[in-house]
């Protein structure tokens, strides 16, 4: 009896302590997201809204459901393998909405070169040129045709 | 790219952690350290260190109030720190931070206070007036029993937290370590002898702090140095110290002598990048330079002026020391590239919110909480008590 | 009806399906889609690799990837025949504008394109404190922004140096295999701009993924296997310089 008096102060501290952990406990049970821990040690909704990122590059796909005859020269010739955005960059709100939003014209004589100006590292057997010598500054499509770079008879144009 | 010598990933460049991280291994080290200093007494029986004993208790709870501060400050989103407590991933060493350290705050230093203080702050609570009065009132959680049986209780309670708090504070600051050494991407820092090399190290800045206080302090009370007391602390630094030199040779001549794929480059950074902040300051200037006039006490018998001048001086040169470490654990760890083909700059801000102005705001600021401490709970013999004088007990 | 579409999807690797549920943003509507199906990874063809820099273009677009950092980048190595263990490495602005002409066209040079690994054991999520960064049921290493503290210690643990602080929400960021379009059937960002066919997206849970009879016929290593990060970017013919 004596000693539980004595140690009063330490029952009063311990009070304090359990009501703190309460508290804590209450507050947790309010700020974790609901979502947490259904999947493993995360947000599950995270998941879902990074997958609902919006899409910029629409796909090859979809640019050749209209774009047939573009896919009818280039399935022959060396671009084939080349997706339509790796040249035109995204087009995903142009496939959205293909006539309010048109792609850019493009530039070869900077383009082509992306791919095609020599460097040592790239593999030997792909064409490369040094553009300098090569074209002197035309641009590419003067004598290639882009999605079929065969050289055109009389020009590509 | 300016600043980058060889090759580094792109992403690498830019440093991830800044002289505020470098604050917080150092600021939780004194916290450890000095709590260890506290425990020679209490535990271990070291009546000669008694002096120091509230003082070192004070000076942990001071620093420890400040470590987290530089974590908060270099978070991204420091509004969301809280999701650490909710939610921690077992998986993480740093998730453990929030429970070791509320543990060690309010479960091992508060209390381990309160108990000691508990019958000054009883009597204060009767004898002073107004706000003082209402604040010691609250600290008594409204219990006034100061009998010799309740005060007995609290001694044996105070000594059971001490032992529990001498594990936690390894557990404290050896987690600093492990946060650094189980980084297996990062070859400078990962070794199992890491959180040992933190332990240690923090023992040694700890009880260099501590030491440091008790002489400036005591000056400026103009009372006499106990010079048994200090004696008896440095003696204790300087084995401990030694031991920490060993510890950190013994990684060094480990790394030297495996010479693993990242030797080249790291061996390179020393010689470079790190050269004045590991060979010269942590090595040579706060590691041999402070053991050499630590040893030289040992064995030579000098003059009480000349020993407190020693001990002042290898203090100091200790505490530069034990930064520089944490400096080049923390800063030498990001400035080569993980392909070991290339180095980055750290260009640390002046005035921004991981600056230098805020890396100094941040390291007086315990002090002025010691003195605020000191104010409220004062820890030299209540006898004297009375007579707190107003210089600031900073460095 | 379910079997059905479900067989569409594994017979055409089109997105024609997806692709209304792709414009309407919502992915819980991209109805072919289960987690437990898939096991994502990538296959990286190095002969084919051109050093274009499409990729990091197409990945800064497609992600908004802020300047100066990158989600994937290219490497160009040279490699003395006096000193193969010593690489001389470049990535100007990595590699988003291309490389100027080698210094060196003595010995070996080739291109090497870089993105996070999506480690099976990830030492990034491992050590995340609060559960921000974690590797999806599919086998994708994430990062939920809003969950993030931006502590950096993810940025500490990965060895291949694929993460980064997005300067503008102060949260990690890396590569998400462009997770919002997989998930809709169609490739990465980077996989589609690639012109040569160097980059593969490869689900590896999946018997008719091209990837199985990769595997089986090609030498093919992961980034720093002392690492055991069980890494799932599988690079055809890669140099032992290369780290």
């Amino acid at each position: 009896m004596n000693v539980f008096k004595d140690a009063g102060h330490l029952f009063r501290l311990a009070a304090v302590f359990v009501a703190g952990l309460l508290i804590f406990l209450v507050i947790r049970g309010f700020l974790v997201p609901k979502s947490f821990g259904q999947l493993g040690h995360y947000r599950a909704n995270a998941v879902a809204e990074i997958a609902a990122r919006p899409i910029k590059f629409a796909g090859h796909e979809s640019c050749e459901g209209c774009h047939a005859d573009v896919l009818d020269k280039k399935k022959n010739g060396k671009h084939a393998g080349v997706n339509c955005e790796a040249c035109h960059g995204p087009q995903a709100q142009h496939a959205d909405d293909p006539t309010a939003v048109k792609p850019d014209k493009l530039d070869t004589a900077v383009l082509c070169a992306r791919c095609h100006e020599a460097n040592a590292a790239k593999p030997r057997n792909f064409p490369q040129v040094d553009t300098a010598e090569h074209s002197r500054g035309l641009p590419c499509d003067t004598c290639h045709h882009p999605h079929s770079p065969v050289i055109v008879a009389g020009g590509a144009k | 790219m300016p600043g980058v010598d060889g090759f580094m990933y792109p992403n690498e460049i830019e440093l991830q952690w800044s002289v505020l991280i470098v604050l917080y291994p150092f600021l939780t080290g004194l916290v450890a350290g000095a709590f260890i200093l506290a425990s020679l007494e209490r535990v271990f029986q070291v009546e000669a260190v008694k002096p120091t004993y509230r003082l070192a208790l004070l000076t942990a709870l001071s620093f420890l109030l400040v470590a987290p501060l530089p974590l908060q400050l270099h978070l991204g989103h420091p509004e969301r720190s809280y999701e650490m407590y909710l939610t921690p991933h077992r998986t993480s060493a740093m998730a453990m931070f929030g429970f070791v350290y509320l543990w060690y705050l309010m479960a091992v230093l508060v209390l381990e206070i309160w108990l000691d203080y508990r019958r000054q702050i009883v009597l204060l609570s009767q004898s002073s007036t107004g706000w003082k009065r209402a604040i010691y009132s609250v600290m008594t959680l409204g219990s006034t029993n100061i009998s010799e049986r309740a005060l007995a209780i609290d001694e044996k309670a105070g000594w059971l937290i001490t032992v529990i708090g001498i594990p936690s504070a390894f557990l404290l600051h050896g987690y600093v370590g492990f946060i650094f050494g189980s980084i297996k991407a990062n070859p400078w820092w990962s070794t199992p002898l890491m959180p040992v090399v933190f332990i240690f190290s923090a023992m040694v800045s700890g009880i260099a702090l501590v030491m440091l206080l008790y002489m400036l302090i005591t000056w400026a009370r103009r009372q006499v140095i106990d010079m048994k007391c200090v004696d008896t602390v440095a003696r204790y630094l300087f084995y401990i110290f030694v031991i920490d030199f060993s510890l950190e040779m013994l990684d060094l001549i480990h790394r030297i002598y495996e010479a693993d794929e990242s030797f080249r480059s790291l061996d390179f950074m020393v010689h470079s990048k790190l050269y004045l902040s590991h060979i010269v300051v942590q090595i040579a200037l706060g590691t041999i330079a402070p053991i050499a006039l630590l040893g030289l006490t040992q064995v030579a018998k000098l003059s009480d002026i000349a020993r407190k001048r020693i001990y002042a001086a290898a203090g100091c040169l200790t505490l530069m020391g034990i930064f520089a470490m944490r400096w080049n654990v923390v800063i030498g760890g990001q400035l080569f590239s993980k392909s070991f083909l290339g180095y980055t700059t750290y260009k640390m801000g002046l005035v921004a919110r991981e600056g230098l102005l805020m890396a100094i705001l941040l390291t007086i600021l315990p002090f002025a909480i010691l003195w605020v401490l000191v104010k409220v709970l004062p820890p030299w013999p209540e006898a004297s008590s009375g007579s707190i004088p107003d210089a600031e007990p900073a460095r | 009806m379910n079997i059905t579409r479900r067989h569409l999807l594994l017979l055409l690797p089109a997105a024609s399906v997806a692709w209304k549920y792709v414009l309407a943003g919502t992915p819980e509507a991209a109805p072919n889609y289960k987690l437990s199906e898939h096991w994502w990874g990538m296959l990286i063809d190095l002969p084919k690799c051109i050093g274009c820099g499409n990729c990091v273009r197409a990945c800064q677009a497609e992600n908004d990837v802020p300047d100066g950092y990158f989600r994937t980048w290219v490497e160009r190595y040279h490699v003395s025949d006096y000193d193969i263990e010593n690489p001389q490495v470049d990535s100007p602005d990595g590699g988003k504008k291309g490389f100027p002409p080698a210094k060196d066209v003595k010995g070996k040079n080739f291109f090497v394109p870089k993105l996070c690994n999506h480690c099976a054991d990830s030492p990034c999520t491992q050590v995340c404190p609060v559960g921000a960064t974690f590797v999806s049921q599919d086998g994708v290493v994430l990062v939920d922004p809003k969950y993030c503290l931006g502590c950096r210690y993810c940025v500490q643990a990965c060895p291949y140096g694929c993460r980064f602080i997005n300067p503008r929400t102060n949260t990690a960021e890396k590569c998400t295999l462009c997770y919002h379009r997989i998930t809709k059937g169609l490739t990465t960002a980077c996989c589609e701009n690639c012109p040569t066919g160097a980059r593969q997206l490869a689900d590896l849970r999946n018997p008719a993924d091209p990837i199985h009879e990769f595997l089986k016929t090609h030498s093919v290593h992961v980034l720093k296997p002392s690492m055991a990060t069980r890494a799932k970017v599988y690079y055809n013919e890669l140099d032992g310089s290369v780290r």
